[in-house]
């Protein structure tokens, strides 16, 4: 009964109604189903997705702060920031980036960027939405191929990038350093910086960075679903740096440069009333231009492996023995400490006998009976081997300290060198050992452990030609804003005053003046007609010769030669302009470096005409000049 | 004659009416919202055609509504025919967007056939299976002629391609089927069919629709490509958050994030300005207007009423199941509207005019 009553039930026609039901529950069970997704993305994931909408749309986009400019010291622009364009992708933006790049590629004639997106992606600290560069400073023609090809190439954009340019290239380019990418050790200690930033790594540009720089600003901006720019939300505009303009001449710079040539070598030029740098100059050299582009790896390693250290600013890293030049030093230390009157003489042999050995003069036969005046004329050895003995190593160190040799400047230029002043405590610190009388000779004509710097030199002439005022060397004059309007004056600052008798003065800057203009002087070459210039020769020995002996220059191999000095000042009577110069491997200053100095000095009068004494001798004829406005 | 009128009047279903008018004023502010430009630009004339379709699918919900829904099993087989034809006449003169061809020009509108086939289709298979089954059911004999009367218009639309309109028509076939009473073996073992079928349709499917399956498995497997659209979707209904971003301020839509924002995706535009507040008050809407249609065959005074409410309510049903499972990212893309919001004028008047039969359905309980 029950099979067969359940057979009926089976073979019965099925009702509409519980069908319905059926079909109502499974309908019920999916649009709650539906309404828990919603729940699910609206309430519980609202925050992730708000945030993802708002990524999508919102861009921010920074606007680097204009560079400051440079100028020289008669308002001449040295360095400047150009725009330049690059092409660069948001690949999140680019719904086919195979196709953009082939396109892009085609267009720009280059190729591998989609291996540089790869690069970008695997580097893991690209965040969404940012740019990869794919080719930098386009040239015109490109840019505007990209402009005009803007539609085919979704998510692909110009970016307009301010790069540093160095107008005159390699010229005063170790005071002007250069800028780099701020690297990612830097970004830990510099928060205002960003990845790819622009940095200053060397020279002026590293030291006024915080001037130079500016402070960047930003958009925000809203962009449909290719990227495109549809309104800005906010914008915090960038400050622009300021300008600096430096004590430095462009053409005295050019001239020390071309007068020095492909010789290694440094000068410094400075006035001697202010300690302002009028130029400096420092070779080989580098173009600081290869910098703002970006240096390949190949070329850095060659600048930093090259022999002649191109890199190295010899003027305030390169530590010389002063040679002769420091007799200088010999005559204000003796004069002042009275050792040594302008009456005393000494009979020159040709050298003396300290110890075991013979110390030599440079001129074999001697020099005979010698007063100051000529020893420092004809730069005698063995009169100021005299004079270094009376005074002893420690007298001549406290004297060459005051006047600021063996100590930094204080230029404000990174890595800049001490030298070394000897002293008999100096020694028994470095070597602890004594001092041996014998090494004072070699300190008194500048050589043994002696080594200075040219800028200390130029500061030394400085100071032999203001009467003992050391000045900080200055090579920047003021900071002006953007529009030309002063921001801040550096008046000089006098770093320690020597008193250096009016009379012992005159004796050595007479003295000095003979160097160059008596007939017998070391520097004849520095002679300019119609304005007394006052200087010494010097003579810095590479290698410390066996016994004393004196070998002819020439016969050695190039880089055994001796370098050449020459630092004096100008007008004697009352200078203008103190300079120094070292060529290196040059042998005597006086054929060397004296022209150099000469060429500088030239260019300067020719700029700045002295008052009250004629300029140049204009050869005239017998009339007289009639003023016009004579009665 | 005049009594009857009276009758129809006084019975009428202002219900469904009011249901079916609502969702068409969610649509036309979703219309507004996907195409507005800002306040410059005004509105878009694609609100004005919608404004338009609103009206002339309303005269003719009200038209349907007041005719004999029993004339329609008369004209059932003339109309399935029509339908066949246009599609037909689609492959053969129809004008394509986006690489599938769907449309044909009769001058004041492009007219979609496939709209026209899901109503005839419901038409043909109430039709057929307005006579009571037998005995346990319909068995798999009974089933040759429905199945030629689906795959007739199924092949023909799937050739346009439009994937999601035959998904409905299988859908809607085996959604009256079942209710119509089918047997209970015969409905596992086709369920059994449709499972040892599929990787033979995955053969068949294009690679486009082939690549939406896969990026809806892993959307983030391919984020520029086809898995875009679904995460630009998700993005922009999370995004509204509990209460939305407010009428005409969500910017997914406005910056064109989102793909097919006043057809496919309009729910997205909707979602992001009226948030999960906004999303239930629409869902309801839609819940309300599936259960007044299961009300009306669960009351209808014969089988083909039934029937005809199951079939009109299950394309709803469907859609919306579709529309918004795609939306929000638990089903594949493929092309369904969500019915009487998306823009269109073919779907949305065949919507309207299925609503009208429905309502002439729970009218005419009263009067035979």
């Amino acid at each position: 009964m029950a099979k067969f009553k359940r057979r009926e039930k089976k073979r019965s026609v099925p009702k509409i109604a519980p069908r319905i039901a059926g079909m109502m529950a499974m309908i019920a069970a999916v649009l709650i189903t539906a309404a828990l997704r919603l729940y699910y993305l609206q309430i519980i994931d609202h925050h992730r997705l708000a945030e993802q909408a708002d990524n999508n749309r919102i861009r921010i986009v920074p606007l680097p702060a204009l560079r400051g400019l440079v100028f020289d010291g008669r308002h001449r622009p040295l360095v400047d920031t150009k725009p330049s364009f690059d092409a660069v992708i948001v690949p999140e933006d680019t719904p086919n980036l195979d196709v953009t790049i082939g396109r892009l590629e085609k267009l720009l004639g280059q190729n591998g960027f989609a291996k540089k997106i790869d690069d970008a992606e695997d580097e893991g600290d690209r965040s969404e939405y940012t740019p990869v560069v794919l080719d930098e400073r386009l040239e015109w023609p490109q840019v505007i191929a990209l402009e005009t090809h803007q539609l085919e190439l979704p998510g692909v954009s110009l970016q307009v990038t301010p790069r540093r340019h160095y107008l005159y290239d390699s010229l005063a380019a170790h005071l002007l350093g250069y800028v780099g990418e701020v690297t990612v050790k830097d970004l830990n200690r510099l928060p205002d910086y960003r990845m790819g930033d622009d940095i200053g790594k060397f020279g002026l540009e590293r030291s006024w960075e915080g001037t130079l720089r500016g402070d960047s600003g930003g958009q925000e901006i809203e962009v449909d679903s290719i990227g495109r720019r549809l309104r800005m939300l906010r914008e915090i505009p960038e400050r622009p740096g300021n300008s600096v303009v430096m004590t430095i001449d462009l053409d005295l710079q050019r001239v020390a440069e071309d007068a020095i040539g492909e010789r290694s070598g440094a000068l410094v030029a400075i006035d001697p009333n202010t300690g302002y740098v009028l130029a400096m100059a420092s070779h080989p050299a580098f173009n600081p231009n290869i910098f703002a582009d970006g240096i390949p790896a190949a070329a850095w390693r060659e600048l930093t492996t090259d022999p002649s250290h191109p890199l190295e600013n010899r003027a305030t890293q390169g530590m010389y023995p002063p040679g002769s030049t420091f007799k200088v030093v010999d005559s204000i230390a003796g004069l002042m400490d009275r050792t040594l009157t302008t009456s005393t003489s000494y009979n020159c042999s040709g050298g003396i006998w300290f110890g075991n050995r013979e110390y030599r003069c440079w001129r074999k036969q001697g020099h005979g009976n010698i007063s100051f005046h000529r020893a420092v004329v004809e730069s005698c050895d063995v009169f100021f081997y005299d004079v270094g003995q009376r005074l002893g190593v420690d007298r001549i160190a406290a004297w060459a300290h005051a006047l600021g040799l063996g100590k930094k400047t204080g230029i404000d230029l990174d890595n800049e060198k001490a030298g070394t002043i000897p002293s008999t405590q100096w020694k028994e610190r470095r070597f602890h050992e004594r001092w041996y009388p014998a090494e004072t000779l070699s300190v008194a004509i500048g050589q043994g452990y002696v080594s200075v710097t040219p800028i200390q030199m130029a500061e030394l002439a400085a100071e032999v030609a203001n009467g003992g005022t050391l000045y900080k060397p200055q090579f920047v004059k003021q900071i002006d804003a953007l529009d030309g309007s002063l921001v801040k004056a550096f008046p000089p600052v006098v770093e320690n005053e020597t008193h250096i008798d009016p009379q012992v003065l005159a004796e050595l800057r007479s003295a000095m003046g003979d160097v160059v203009n008596a007939r017998d002087g070391t520097g004849h070459a520095a002679k300019i007609d119609g304005i007394i210039v006052a200087g010494k020769t010097g003579t810095a020995q590479v290698v410390k010769e066996a016994q004393g002996a004196r070998t002819k220059e020439t016969a050695l191999p190039n880089k055994y030669r001796d370098h050449g000095w020459f630092m004096g000042f100008a007008p004697a009577d009352h200078p203008k302009i103190a300079i120094a110069c070292i060529i290196e491997h040059s042998g005597h200053g006086g054929s060397s470096a004296a022209p150099v100095v000469k060429a500088v000095m030239q260019k300067y009068f020719e700029l700045n005409p002295p008052q009250g004494v004629a300029p140049l001798p204009v050869p005239s004829d017998d009339t007289e000049p009639v003023d016009p406005l004579a009665d | 004659m005049a009594a009857l009128d009276r009758r129809i009047i006084y019975h009428f279903d202002w219900t469904l009416f009011s249901l079916a008018l609502a969702l068409c004023g969610v649509g036309v502010l979703s219309v507004v919202s996907a195409t507005w430009g800002g306040k410059h630009h005004g509105i878009d004339p694609l609100v004005m055609r919608q404004l338009i379709w609103v009206g002339a699918g309303t005269a003719l919900m009200t038209a349907a509504a007041l005719i004999d829904y029993r004339a329609l099993g008369t004209y059932a087989y003339a109309f399935y025919a029509l339908a066949v034809a246009m599609l037909i006449a689609v492959a053969i003169v129809g004008h394509s967007t986006g690489g599938s061809r769907r449309w044909i020009n009769i001058g004041i509108l492009n007219l979609e056939p496939s709209e026209i086939a899901k109503i005839a289709v419901v038409l043909v298979m109430v039709r057929y299976l307005r006579d009571e089954p037998p005995k346990g059911g319909w068995n798999l004999l009974h089933m040759i002629i429905p199945a030629l009367l689906l795959a007739v218009p199924t092949a023909l639309v799937l050739k346009q391609p439009d994937l999601g309109t035959a998904l409905i028509l299988v859908l809607i076939t085996g959604t009256l089927i079942f209710v119509g009473g089918l047997n209970w073996r015969m409905l596992v073992v086709l369920l059994l069919g449709a499972v040892l079928v599929a990787p033979v349709g995955w053969h068949y499917l294009k690679p486009y629709q082939r690549g939406r399956l896969v990026s809806f498995l892993n959307p983030q497997s391919d984020p520029l490509g086809s898995g875009y659209h679904i995460i630009q979707s998700e993005i922009a209904i999370g995004s509204g958050g509990a209460w939305g971003k407010g009428f005409l301020k969500g910017t997914q839509a406005r910056l064109n994030f989102l793909p097919e924002q006043t057809t496919d995706f309009i729910f997205a535009v909707f979602a992001e300005e009226f948030g999960f507040f906004g999303s239930i008050v629409l869902l309801g809407l839609y819940s309300a207007l599936i259960a007044r249609g299961a009300w009306i065959a669960r009351h209808a005074r014969d089988r083909s009423g039934t029937l005809l409410a199951i079939g009109f309510t299950g394309i709803v049903f469907w859609q919306v199941a579709i529309n918004i499972g795609m939306a929000t990212g638990m089903l594949p893309v493929v092309g369904i509207t969500l019915p009487l919001v998306s823009y269109g004028g073919s779907s949305l008047i065949a919507m309207m005019a299925a609503m009208g039969v429905l309502i002439s359905i729970n009218t005419r309980r009263y009067l035979f």
